[in-house]
């Protein structure tokens, strides 16, 4: 008899996540203390640098952008019953599918570019995704491992296409030309343009949107398809899935390749949205991020919503606090990150046994 | 003589279901002491109380006179309680003496405790007729032994009270009498031996006191030798139950199902069906008896297109199944399948209900077109199939695991029939289910077949069998030991189900 399902829903998806957030918050406080920091000021400083401000707010849903798109990839393949490390991965390659798109169709006007990019961005996600998915349903090979290794492989292979491809002759820097087509238009220039009201520089883009409209389509795609019913068979219960005339191996490619295609839309907010170029390593830790986003969001696209925001919340709050404070820099927020990861994630059920005990008692 | 045991006022809620209600019980030194009641009825929480895996809200435990809190099972361990769990907890590939010490190694080296072991096993399978080879892998022993070396297992640990649940679930009668003259002799030595099961026979025929729980309450104590089948039966239950199922004679006509031949090897290579040949008609009710793990789960998967056979063919409808393919097409052309594992198979304990309620059939147009399943139209479907079958409670949004065995039955045999089969297959159809559901599921399936459908029953259930079939096949070691009509005597199918052919005298 499971105790989730016994505790009211609103302590399951909100007390709970409450008390764990709390709890990390007071771990982080014990590590300010210990670098002679103020807890409370540090938080502060946090907190206002990322939701005190117009410009906070986009960074915020910016960095938020690339986490729901990698938690709804996470997502996915865990509704599957596979646990895909590689989002990182396959959001670095989908870059590849952006640029030459965005790079070699720049004649074509951007109605025509702009979904093509985006489609190019999900096929070479999917792609990176569909092939460790192939080598798990047809050869077993675990897709934890075949993910990770193929993380790694998307990265060598970068280094070398976009030195070697994408860098203009003469070019220093190991990126690829500037856009100078179509793209996705950023908060200010939409700003500026259309509405001729100073937005302050933020890299905000209309990708924002799509990430919404995605983890609706997820939603939607898992709980009102029939292939979505099937994934979840799958990785619920791959017995009765077959049992069901269901061909879990089918599943298993269909799902990582979706989940690649996710990923790959990060491609879409990084080289069309913000950057306008290819650049070394843009993901920046997103796939991984995207973990921790769905396990706090409970592999539900709206809590992948709301705990991407955290997410972006904290990464926006850390690098202001980074400027704020000299002895705390980048590193210092890592740490935050990992202590609500262990704490959201990992101890998750540090209070359910409590709490179960807790409202029972209450009941009777 | 004080009581081995007494659970005075034991309550025990999970959530809004209350599991036990106000229950005490005391249990004799030296007897036999039956628990039966229908499925969540409340006996196996009432046990995991008495073995530290659940705590009771409220209540006491008594042993041996002296209050103890039992807060696990190594509590109930020291305190000489031991419990045969339903489904073995052993380690396969270790050989019976590891097994034996497994949890009482009593110190980092593993040596003077196989030692100490191997004598002490030696002394108890005298002492108690339990003979077990103690250097063979547990994995490679047939279920007897198996269950034999738990009980073992417990007596090594020390244990003057053992539970066993549902013992003979998995046994052949032979196997079983075994058994009985085991806890027998346990009972001679002293030992105090609780029984839960749901077979009567099994109450009236080795315990010495009997009790009837009911939704979560002792609702009944006997003296095994001062009451009948009957009377435990209606206690049960609550009112008289029909034992015997009434049915008309069958009137087979045509063949649907014809198996020919057919042998399926597992990854070793070994036939786990060997040759089988035989045929449904429609209109009738095809039995396969056996003991269960002798090829009647495999048969079962080939006909209904999950593994494929090594040779043979299996003709549906006059389509060999080879070429209609997968379970989704062999639906599509008529065939359901009730699994026998329904935990594991039948349904998807996490999903809730509506949605267990379309497993295999999701592909159906009238539950959304093209891509989409239309929620509203799988709500829909199961609260039809439900008040079909009266499941409790009617509600598709409760999630599957959370019904009783008998109701997540009911919801599988639903989802099923009312595809309007040509041919069902049924898998073990009332195991784990409670007397009522039993009743409503045998007439729902003679019903069916009063429909002019052809039906295939695998059951582990001799009486099962025998009551529902209009022809009788027993399987044991793969093969088709014999057929029979549904008149032969319950000793001439044992013996076929213990591989015994007595045809050539």
């Amino acid at each position: 008899m499971s105790k989730r399902g016994d505790l009211p829903t609103w302590v399951d998806v909100g007390l709970i996540p409450l008390l764990n957030l709390l709890l990390a918050l007071a771990a982080a406080s014990v590590v300010f203390l210990l670098i002679n920091e103020n807890p409370i000021e540090c938080l502060g400083i946090m907190i206002k640098g990322a939701v005190g401000s117009l410009k906070g707010w986009s960074y915020l849903l910016y960095y938020a952008t690339n986490f729901i798109f990698t938690g709804l990839c996470v997502a996915v393949a865990f509704h599957a019953g596979l646990f895909n490390i590689g989002g990182e991965g396959q959001a670095y390659f989908a870059g590849l599918g952006a640029a030459i798109v965005g790079l070699n169709l720049e004649f074509l006007p951007w109605p025509i570019v702009i979904p093509l990019s985006i489609i190019a961005s999900v096929l070479f996600g999917a792609f990176w995704g569909l092939v460790p998915g192939y080598l798990q349903a047809k050869r077993g090979s675990h897709i934890v491992i075949t993910t990770i290794m193929f993380n790694f492989i998307a990265s060598s292979l970068m280094v070398y296409l976009i030195n070697y491809w994408f860098r203009p002759i003469g070019k220093m820097a190991v990126e690829s030309r500037e856009v100078t087509g179509a793209y996705i238009l950023s908060f200010r220039e939409i700003a500026r343009q259309f509405f001729d009201y100073k937005y302050p520089a933020s890299p905000l883009n209309l990708t924002v949107f799509l990430a919404f409209f995605v983890a609706w389509a997820v939603w939607y795609f898992l709980w009102r398809t029939k292939l979505g019913y099937e994934i979840r068979a799958v990785g619920l219960n791959s017995d009765a899935a077959v049992y069901a005339g269901i061909k879990p191996q089918r599943i298993i490619m269909i799902a990582m390749a979706v989940s690649g295609g996710l990923a790959g839309l990060v491609a879409v907010n990084e080289v069309l949205g913000a950057q306008h170029r290819l650049l070394l390593e843009y993901v920046q830790g997103a796939g991984f991020v995207g973990i921790a986003v769905a396990l706090m969001g409970r592999n539900h696209p709206i809590g992948i919503v709301l705990a991407a925001m955290l997410f972006g919340l904290l990464y926006q709050g850390g690098t202001e606090l980074s400027f704020a404070k000299q002895h705390i820099n980048r590193d210092m927020v890592v740490v935050i990150q990992g202590l609500i990861i262990l704490f959201m994630g990992a101890l998750e059920n540090a209070f359910r046994p409590y709490l179960t005990a807790l409202f029972f008692k209450a009941d009777d | 003589m004080t009581p081995a045991i007494e659970l005075i006022h034991i309550d025990k809620r999970f959530g809004a279901v209350h599991a036990n209600k106000d229950v005490s019980l005391s249990i004799g030194q030296g007897s036999i002491h039956g628990i039966i009641g229908e499925n969540g009825a409340g006996k196996s929480t009432l046990m995991s109380i008495l073995f530290g895996f659940y705590a009771a809200d409220s209540g006491e435990i008594k042993v041996r006179g002296a209050p103890v809190k039992i807060k696990s099972s190594s509590d109930a361990i020291a305190h000489g309680i031991g419990m045969v769990h339903q489904h073995f907890m052993l380690v396969d590939p270790f050989t019976v003496l590891e097994n034996v010490v497994l949890g009482v190694e009593g110190g980092a080296l593993i040596g003077p405790a196989l030692t100490k072991a191997r004598s002490e096993l030696k002394r108890l399978a005298e002492e108690y007729e339990m003979d077990v080879d103690p250097d063979a892998v547990v994995g490679e022993l047939p279920v007897g032994l198996q269950q034999r070396v738990e009980i073992l297992k417990a007596l090594y640990k020390g244990a003057e009270v053992l539970i066993l649940d549902e013992p003979t679930g998995v046994l052949t009668p032979d196997e079983a009498d075994h058994l009985f003259r085991i806890l027998g002799t346990l009972r001679d030595q002293g030992k105090t031996v609780i029984l839960i099961t749901h077979k009567l026979r099994e109450i009236m025929a080795i315990t010495d006191h009997v009790s009837v729980m009911r939704r979560g309450e002792v609702v009944a104590n006997f003296e095994t030798k001062d009451t009948s089948v009957e009377e435990l039966a209606e206690a049960m239950v609550g009112r008289s139950v029909l034992l015997h199922v009434e049915k008309g004679k069958a009137s087979p006509g045509e063949v649907v199902l014809d198996v020919k031949n057919v042998t399926w090897r597992d990854r070793k290579n070994i036939a786990r069906v060997d040759n089988v040949s035989f045929t449904v008609r429609k209109g009738e009710i095809v039995g396969i008896a056996g003991v269960s793990g002798n090829g009647q789960s495999e048969l079962l998967d080939c006909i209904a297109g999950i593994t494929k056979p090594a040779s043979g063919e299996i003709v549906f409808e006059g389509k060999s199944i080879g070429q209609l393919g997968d379970p989704r097409h062999l639906r599509q052309e008529g065939l359901a399948h009730v699994p026998e594992d329904r935990q594991h198979r039948g349904l998807i304990t996490a999903f809730d209900a509506s949605e267990s309620a379309i497993l295999g059939w999701q592909f159906e147009d009238e539950l959304g077109k093209g891509f989409r399943l239309d929620r509203d139209a799988v709500i829909a479907n199961c609260r039809k199939e439900m008040q079909d079958f009266d499941v409790r409670p009617a509600d598709p949004l409760l999630r599957s695991g959370k019904f009783s065995g008998g109701n997540q039955q009911k919801i599988i045999l639903a989802r099923e029939m009312s595809s309007n089969p040509d041919l069902l297959i049924v898998g073990q159809p009332t195991r784990g289910v409670d007397i009522g559901a039993i009743e409503f599921i045998h007439k729902r399936l003679i019903a069916l077949r009063d429909q002019g459908k052809a039906i295939l029953l695998v059951s582990v259930e001799l009486d099962e069998i025998r009551s529902l079939s209009d022809r009788i096949i027993v399987m044991f070691a793969g093969r088709i030991m014999g057929e029979r009509d549904a008149n032969a005597t319950e000793r001439d199918i044992g013996l076929l189900m213990a591989g015994v052919q007595k045809d050539a005298a």
